[in-house]
This record gives C-alpha cells, structure tokens and sequence, in this order.
C-alpha cells in the first residue's frame, strides 16, 4: 500500500511539473541554470571517476586475460565495451545519483521547510513546474553529453594506464578498441543516459518535494532520493538492457 | 471581505479546527489570536488554500474559492499577498529579484518599470537601497519588510500575515505592525494577521478573533479585549505578570 501511494502521488507530481509553464522565458532561464548547476559542475566528477575506472578496468582485463592463446587487443576491446555499455551511463547515473539527486532533494527540501514553496504557491505560481521541470529538461540534454566524455575519457585513461604499466601496446590498444566496433552501442549507452537523467532528478525532487519537518528531515531526505533513485536506475537497467539489446 | 463559513478541517483522526464561521472586512486588519496549537496557522492556510478544508467554504468577495478550478484559483492567488513568519524570501534571489518575481511572473512590464515599482515598494517599507542584498545578508527584521514589498507588488487586494513580528524585537515588532496597518489604510487591502503579540492587537487590531483548541471563542475589536469576560481570553490576555500587573494598577486607581 505505501509502494502505492508512492507511485500515485510521484504520478501526479510529475503530471503537474510538466503542466504548462506560467512564463516561458522564466523558465528558459531557469533551465539554462540548472544545465550548470546539474551538468556543467558535474563534468569534473564524471572526468575524474571516469579516468580512474577506465585505468582499472583496462589493467584488470589484462591481468585476467593473461593468456598466450588471447590477442593483447583484448584488453581493449573488452575496455571499450565495459565502458560504453555499462559504464558511462550506469555507473555515471549513479555517482549522478549521490551527487546531483542528494543536491536537489536538499535543495527542494529546504525550500518546502521554509516556507518558500509555499510562498511560491500563493503566489499563484505552479511550484512543482517551476522547481522541477527545468531540473528534468537540463539533466536529460546534460546527461548524453556526460555519458560522451565519460566513454572519451574512460577509454583514454585505459590506453594511459595500460601503456604505463606495460601490459599493452599502444598499437595493440588503438587496434583493440576499433575492433568489430557496434556504433549502436553509444546510442544504447545514450538512451539510458536519458533514463537515467528522468529518474535522478524526478526521483530527488519527489523525495525534496515532500519534504516534512526540519533539518533533520532534509537529510533524511536527500538520503533517500539517493538510495531510492540509485534502485530504480539498477531496476530500469536491467529493463533497457533487455528491451535495447535483445 | 473574506467570509469564512463553517470551516472543519482534521488530519488523520483528530480534529483541529471545529466549525469555523468568521467574515474579515476590507480596508481593516483582522486579527486571528490564540495560544500556540490552537489551530490559527491552519486556518489561516485553509483560508489562502494552501490546506484543503473537510468541510465549509471560503469566500473571497462573494466567490467560492473552495469550490473554485485550479486556474481560477491561480488566478486569485495573483490578488493575494502573503507574509511568512519565517519570511520565506528566496535564498539565491537577491531583495530586488525576490520582489520583483511576481513582476517577471505576471506582468509585461518593462524593465524600467518592474525597476521602479521595486524600488518604490522597497522605499515604501524603508528599505530603499538594499536591492544587492541576499536574504542572508539581511536581520529578521529586513527579512519581513523585504517579504512585505514582495507581499505588494501587484497591489494584492488580500494580505495574509503568519505571526509577523515572531523573533523580533519590540521595537521592530511595532515597526512591522504600523507597516502592515499603512499599507492595509493605503490599499484599502483585507489583511488577516495571524498572531500573539498583544501589543499588535492594541496597535493594529481593528476586529480580533480569537481561536481556542480549533474553535472560534470571541470575536470583537481589540478595546474589547481586555474588558471581556470570556474566560478562556482572560486567560490567554493576562498570561504574563506584565499585563496583570497593569490591570491590577488600573483596578485599584
């Protein structure tokens, strides 16, 4: 029952963040906002995690693959495709989830304890259209462009790591990662980068939205828009997967 | 004029306000009294329908805003001012974003016009130059005097004010009253002020409600407070050793 009334009143709150907006070009520059708050200051994050994860996985498929009977181009291809198929949109989904989700669910959260959504609603003003709608939309553009640099960097930090320790070519790498290429892997890894975005940012603001009590209450809240949106990306993945690869 | 009738409202099981029947005038501040969890704050919300009611309705000029859609609703929310005991300014807007909001929202006005409607409501509650401000930058008390110009702007025809004068000082605390009683006479605005400060009700309170465990106990002008001889009042009125003092002085001259 309580799954339920969840589900109903997340329906509805998404129902009204996507009614029509009081003023266009109030929400635009609401939109262009959050596209730095949300995406441009997640970049470093996504780069950085992206690097390091890249480094590993290229450095652990080699010392998996240590077989005289395996081609060293292995390890790039099974690099490339770790990464485009899970981990650029995956894993970056769910270090978006801690990061972004914690950030809008504290956020929105703080604005309902303090009265200003409410103020908002006096206002006459559609407080869920306004708080929310721009936060989806920037994510959902931002999102694709993340998922691009993090494959860009994850498979350029594994060329970086696996020439340094010396348990691939750079030649091997290069070959490795162009080998039986399936461009229709980026457009999967994108698509569910979208998902992902809609379930980060509908998920927290939800969580910040309803938001009652005090600070203690914002916390709780941030935390479980978290751990909450961090399951349903695992749950919408295993769907995707199913529907786009199968 | 806002009419009230009838108004039940629980949640869960209990019930906190009981068949509430009042009507607030234009052009005069109305006053809801009571102790702290005697259900004025929830009224007040019913009122400007930020909670649903059980049962009653609300009136706004002859309209029922209970049984109103949600666009005329939102519509009639555009005629409403709203002070927030906590002021409820917009953290990441400064003092002329916050007030100029509605301005952005609802109008096409110029640039050059929100400007000068900004600076006047801000001139008008003594805050003229404070524009740059953020809301962290500003005291309690510039806090609700920002909230007040942005309560304004539009020139609403209702102000509603939740415990205006709650962790001021008392000089600030007059301050804030005499503006919200100005602006009320200047706008000819029905304003409805939550509250219990006493001293708002001798400064300000042309017709004062009191409310006592979710029902309406009394109902009059506020030179009428302290001369009732409603027991529940009495009680609420003379709480401090302050005010008892006072009437005991006045008894025995």
């Amino acid at each position: 029952m309580t799954l339920l009334h969840h589900i109903g009143r997340y329906t509805l709150l998404i129902k009204r963040a996507f009614a029509r907006p009081e003023k266009h070009s109030i929400y635009y520059s609401r939109l262009i906002r959050e596209m730095e708050v949300l995406g441009i200051n997640s970049t470093g994050i996504v780069a950085i995690i992206s690097f390091f994860m890249g480094a590993v996985i290229t450095i652990q498929t080699a010392y998996n693959t240590e077989s005289p009977l395996l081609p060293t181009y292995l390890i790039g291809l099974a690099a490339r495709d770790s990464i485009l198929l899970e981990f650029s949109s995956t894993i970056v989904a769910l270090i978006l989830a801690g990061k972004v989700g914690s950030n809008i669910a504290s956020e929105i959260g703080t604005m309902r304890i303090t009265e200003q959504i409410d103020a908002l609603e006096i206002m006459g003003v559609n407080s869920a259209g306004y708080l929310i709608l721009p936060k989806i939309i920037a994510l959902m553009i931002f999102a694709p462009f993340l998922s691009v640099l993090s494959m860009m960097i994850g498979i350029f930090g594994g060329w970086i790591a696996g020439t340094a320790v010396g348990v691939v070519t750079t030649p091997d790498y290069i070959y490795g990662i162009q080998y039986a290429f399936i461009p229709y892997y980026i457009t999967y890894s994108l698509i569910k980068s979208v998902v992902f975005a809609f379930i980060i940012t509908t998920v927290s603001s939800y969580h910040g939205y309803f938001t009652r009590g005090g600070a203690l209450e914002v916390g709780r809240s941030s935390t479980m828009a978290v751990v909450h949106s961090s399951v349903v990306i695992l749950l919408f993945n295993l769907i995707l997967t199913q529907l786009l690869l199968s | 004029m806002i009419e009230v009738r009838n108004i039940n409202k629980s949640f869960d099981d209990q019930q906190i306000l009981h068949d509430i029947s009042v009507g607030f005038e234009q052009g005069k501040t109305n006053l809801i009294i009571g102790k702290s969890g005697s259900g004025k704050t929830v009224l007040l919300k019913c009122i400007v329908g930020l909670l649903g009611v059980d049962s009653g309705d609300i009136f706004y000029s002859g309209q029922c805003f209970t049984t109103m859609g949600n666009k005329k609703k939102k519509q009639m929310r555009q005629k409403f001012g709203m002070l927030f005991q906590g002021a409820a300014l917009f953290d990441s807007l400064s003092v002329e974003e916050n007030v100029r909001f509605k301005l952005d929202m609802f109008t096409t006005m110029s640039n050059a016009e929100k400007k000068e409607r900004v600076n006047f409501c801000l001139t008008r509650v003594n805050l003229e130059g404070k524009n740059k401000l953020y809301p962290s930058e500003l005291s309690g008390g510039m806090k609700k005097r920002v909230a007040i110009a942005r309560a304004i702007v539009l020139n609403p025809r209702y102000l509603f004010c939740d415990e205006p004068n709650s962790g001021l000082d008392p000089q600030t605390a007059i301050m804030i009253d005499k503006l919200i009683k100005d602006i009320t006479d200047d706008f000819n605005m029905t304003t409805i002020v939550n509250t219990h400060d006493l001293n708002s009700v001798m400064e300000i309170g042309e017709k004062v409600v009191f409310i006592h465990e979710g029902r309406k106990w009394w109902e009059g002008i506020n030179k009428e407070v302290f001369d009732t001889q409603n027991r529940e009042l009495n009680d609420f009125v003379f709480a401090t050793r302050l005010v008892k003092q006072i009437r005991n002085t006045d008894e025995s001259r």
